[in-house]
């Protein structure tokens, strides 16, 4: 569902623009309200979320869609953790749809998507990797690499059973707000998918912003 | 001719694992109809590597899981293949009965009250069965849910449709690298059963037929021949190397 936001960039507490092929690790706190914009259009962000007191918790894509009972995520989605404890809800999303199900690139798996050549392409969970061996405070290793949000990706699932990757809905400009509903650590690669038609090819900055409550 | 190896049967609400060898086959079989098998898989060289519900989904551009598909790692390798299927349907986004689903849904029987006719929750079964393996909440991933189908509308809607699995319905996994295979006989999450489904499956083992040229699973799709690829340059160097021993 589209809402927007009332919240001006001139009043967050926080922000930065992650290029594509980096990633972002930043904890925001309870009450907190944390923006993910999509500077260029149409790119993915794969974001990870963990309980910053308690990291073994995390978000869970699973629990997430059978409790809300639907694949998509978009205004008024509740994220649960792997506990089914609430840790963030999408309060204002200016794209419609966001997906949980397609997973984050890795180079293995691309070699099985797009062909063996793509070895050694660099890909999101490679910069996951990077984020948690460089951050190492947070407690975090690839133990805890687990199903995220793709935030401004657009995968329908057909009712026969079908997966399409769907040209992305998202354009330059369009956010997706989330509320923290506990301290939690956001952990996002800016995807530096070079084979994906969704995209263009063309990998592109985000933005993240956070205000206080 | 394949070989049957071993036979046994789960209760409902019950957990097990057990190591696969490559070439080996796990035979599933719905002993009275709508059972629910919750299903991990890990490298039991390296358990950092795991059954990825999102890559075998996108990889083969389905939602459902069926006879030709196969099951991937999050390191591009395929753990088995589906090469017998008289179900149709099988889930891996409903994820996990958890103990507080298992409150909020059905009458909890603990051990105390009601022995071995107690209500397990699919949480805990994972949780006892990964500890032996040194395993443990961290390696929880979104499993297999055999038997059971989740429908999508339009609109994104996720629907649980009874009566998916009839009495005498079976999958059979062959394996295509060493497998821990971790499972337990919990309900589904989203079965919307009165009471507690305990529901019993028969597993067994066989050796596997070699996987011929021809190979529904392998030539099902280009990115299951890359899978099979990838697997046969792993074994290579696990199988010269001391990993496999
Ligand atoms: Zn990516």
């Amino acid at each position: 569902m589209i809402r927007e936001s009332m919240l001006h960039a001139d009043d967050s507490c926080f922000r930065q623009v992650v290029p594509a092929g980096d990633y972002f690790i930043h904890t925001v706190l309870k009450g907190q309200t944390v923006r993910i914009l999509d500077l260029a259009g149409n790119q993915a962000a794969d974001t990870l979320f963990y309980s910053a007191s308690n990291p073994t918790e995390r978000y869970s894509a699973i629990d997430t869609i059978r409790e809300q009972g639907n694949v998509y995520l978009t205004t008024g989605t509740m994220l649960l953790s792997s506990e089914g404890n609430p840790m963030l809800e999408i309060v204002a999303d200016t794209c419609g749809r966001h997906d949980t199900l397609g997973g984050a690139c890795a180079t293995e798996s691309n070699t099985v998507r797009y062909g063996l050549h793509t070895q050694c392409m660099h890909a999101c969970r490679d910069s996951w990797m990077l984020a948690v061996a460089e951050h190492a405070d947070m407690g975090l290793s690839k133990r805890d690499i687990t199903h995220n949000i793709n935030f401004f990706m657009n995968v329908p699932v057909t009712p026969e059973g079908g997966l399409t990757f769907a040209d992305g809905i998202s354009d330059a400009g369009k956010y997706v707000e989330l509320e923290a509903k506990m301290d939690v650590i956001v952990l996002i690669s800016n995807c530096p998918q070079l084979n994906n038609p969704c995209n263009a090819y063309n990998p592109t900055p985000i933005e993240v912003l956070v205000w206080n409550p | 001719m394949a070989k049957m190896l071993y036979e046994n049967r789960m209760p409902g609400g019950t957990h097990w694992s057990l190591e696969m060898k490559q070439g080996t086959t796990l035979k599933l079989i719905d002993q009275e109809g709508g059972a629910n098998v919750g299903m991990l898989f890990y490298n039991p060289q390296n358990p950092l590597e795991r059954y990825n519900a999102p890559d075998t989904l996108k990889c083969q551009h389905t939602f459902k899981l069926t006879q030709g598909h196969c099951l991937y790692s999050d390191m591009g390798r395929i753990f088995c293949s589906i090469v017998d299927d008289t179900v149709g349907w099988h889930d891996t986004v409903g994820g996990n009965l958890s103990k507080a689903k298992l409150r909020e849904k059905w009458q909890e029987r603990t051990y105390q009250e009601a022995r071995n006719d107690w209500t397990l929750s699919g949480t805990d079964s994972f949780l006892v069965e990964l500890a032996k393996y040194g395993l443990g909440k961290k390696d929880l991933a979104a499993n297999l849910n055999l038997f059971s189908k989740l429908v999508v509308a339009e609109d994104g809607a996720l629907q649980f449709v009874e009566g998916n699995s009839q009495a005498g319905d079976a999958i059979s996994l062959r394996f295509e690298m060493d497998t821990l295979v971790v499972f337990h006989t919990c309900p589904h999450p989203m079965n919307p059963a009165p009471a507690y489904p305990k529901k019993p499956v028969i597993y067994q083992l066989w050796q596997a037929d070699p996987v011929t040229a021809d190979d529904e699973c392998m030539n099902a799709c280009a990115e299951n021949q890359r899978g099979f690829q990838n697997n046969e340059r792993y074994l290579a160097g696990c199988h010269t190397g001391a990993c496999c021993s």
